[in-house]
């Protein structure tokens, strides 16, 4: 598509709001990462560490940034935009799923004890 | 905007060509479904990676433990501080590629080979520091030794602090076994480096040494790794070890499973490959931009195109940072 100049407005301000934003998140992330609040740890959601979820939704939030403002992703049509995110997230979520179930099931194996792992 | 290239003469032709269904360019909806294939590639082994670590979910290595090194900073414990560097890094190498992509809308040029500039630059020094965060796992820290199973069993003083090997071994002069090499074969082949002790070298300085224990890959109810009484750590030693490890390579890894360091190398490992054909886009670009050849054009979409994907090989890292720092 020829991109007519006069329609684009400068984003930069906005730009760096964002940049700001992915910052203040990474650096959450990072002091989280390294004090571990026993409380946060100790706390167990659907089976994992409610830390760890806070770090994936933290990841999701930056990842939703970067792709709706750097990469503008909230410029485009909604049949491109839902033809990218549905489907990756649509398969992501699927595959997560089985694998995972998969890993935990065969954790349990090797608890059974029906296999010698440590000799 | 008369004379883009994009326009091709066929614009009022809708079936020959003319027609823009998604109302974006063949190669920037190209572009996109490019980084959506690309996306559920790295999904495939982040899952994979997820996968393994649930199935030793009571064994997996510690990153803090792993990575904990910064530049000039020798034997200071610094987990995370270096990989969050690294982090910032590449996010502001995406900042200064959007302020081109925005430059380019405004038909700037100067400012978007500032911009265009910078981010190769932070584009390579991430792809060093990387590089840097490898060199440091590879050549491992504190050694430690593999049973038969393949279990690490690593070093630990009294008060829980980790013991290096070489505070443990006490060397025997007259060793018998020397590195083969390939002129005294028949084949002509040599062997890999021997480690530096051997497993009875640190067997006697173990036994030498009362305060010293064993600590096993297996995590406690709190998520630290299980240290050995002094008994079973002399029974685990004398009874069960058979090596030497020292770093991590593809088969063996002092920090713990093999599996980690195969999933680090390998994810690592692709996402800076991601990095590496990334930067060397852009300075192709950037020479295009150089030679004026979008100013001709009257139009960036090109750096538009490039940045997509820039910006996609910080998205996985986003990730990568997460899942193996992290969580």
């Amino acid at each position: 598509m020829a991109h007519d100049t006069a329609h684009h407005e400068s984003n930069i301000g906005k730009i760096w709001k964002v940049f700001f934003l992915l910052s203040v998140i990474t650096i959450v992330e990072v002091i989280l990462g390294i004090i571990k609040p026993p409380f946060l740890v100790e706390t167990t959601v659907i089976s994992m560490k409610l830390l760890n979820w806070i770090f994936i939704i933290l990841t999701i939030w930056k990842a939703y940034y970067i792709t709706w403002a750097f990469m503008h992703m909230d410029g485009e049509t909604k049949g491109l935009r839902r033809s990218v995110v549905w489907t990756a997230i649509f398969l992501i979520c699927y595959l997560i799923f089985i694998l995972l179930t998969e890993g935990d099931y065969i954790y349990e194996v090797f608890k059974g004890g029906y296999k010698a792992w440590d000799f | 905007m008369e004379t883009t290239v994009n326009k091709t003469g066929t614009e009022d032709k809708i079936w020959g060509g003319g027609n823009q269904p998604l109302k974006v360019s063949y190669g920037k909806m190209m572009m996109w479904f490019f980084i959506l294939s690309d996306a559920l590639t790295f999904s495939g082994f982040l899952a994979a990676y997820g996968f393994s670590r649930f199935k030793f979910i009571d064994s997996w290595p510690i990153a803090d433990e792993v990575f904990n090194h910064f530049p000039f900073l020798h034997g200071v414990d610094a987990p995370m501080y270096y990989v969050a560097l690294m982090t910032f890094i590449l996010i502001f190498s995406s900042v200064t590629m959007v302020l081109a992509v925005d430059a380019g809308h405004h038909m700037k040029q100067k400012k978007v080979i500032l911009y265009m500039f910078l981010t190769i630059i932070g584009g390579a020094i991430f792809v060093g520091s990387q590089a840097w965060e490898w060199k440091n796992f590879i050549k491992g820290e504190y050694g430690a030794v593999e049973t038969k199973a393949g279990q690490i069993l690593q070093f630990v003083d009294a008060e829980g602090h980790r013991v290096k090997l070489e505070e443990i071994a006490i060397l025997n002069t007259n060793k018998e076994r020397v590195q083969h090499e390939a002129k005294n074969g028949i084949w002509y082949q040599g062997e890999a480096t021997l480690p530096t002790y051997t497993i009875e070298e640190i067997r006697t300085g173990f036994a030498k040494q009362n305060d010293l224990l064993i600590r096993m890959q297996t995590l406690t109810e709190d998520g630290q790794k299980t240290v050995l009484s002094r008994e079973e750590s002399l029974k685990r030693l004398n009874n069960d070890a058979i090596g030497i490890v020292e770093g991590a390579n593809l088969l063996h890894n002092e920090y713990g499973t093999p599996l980690f360091a195969n999933f680090f190398f390998f994810i690592t490992g692709f996402h800076g490959f991601h990095v590496l054909s990334g930067v060397l886009i852009n300075i192709i670009i950037f020479i295009n931009v150089i030679l004026g050849t979008y100013e001709r054009r009257k139009n960036y979409e090109m750096v538009e195109k490039v940045g997509l994907y820039w910006h996609f090989v910080d998205l996985v890292w986003v990730f990568v940072f997460t899942f193996f720092y992290l969580v």
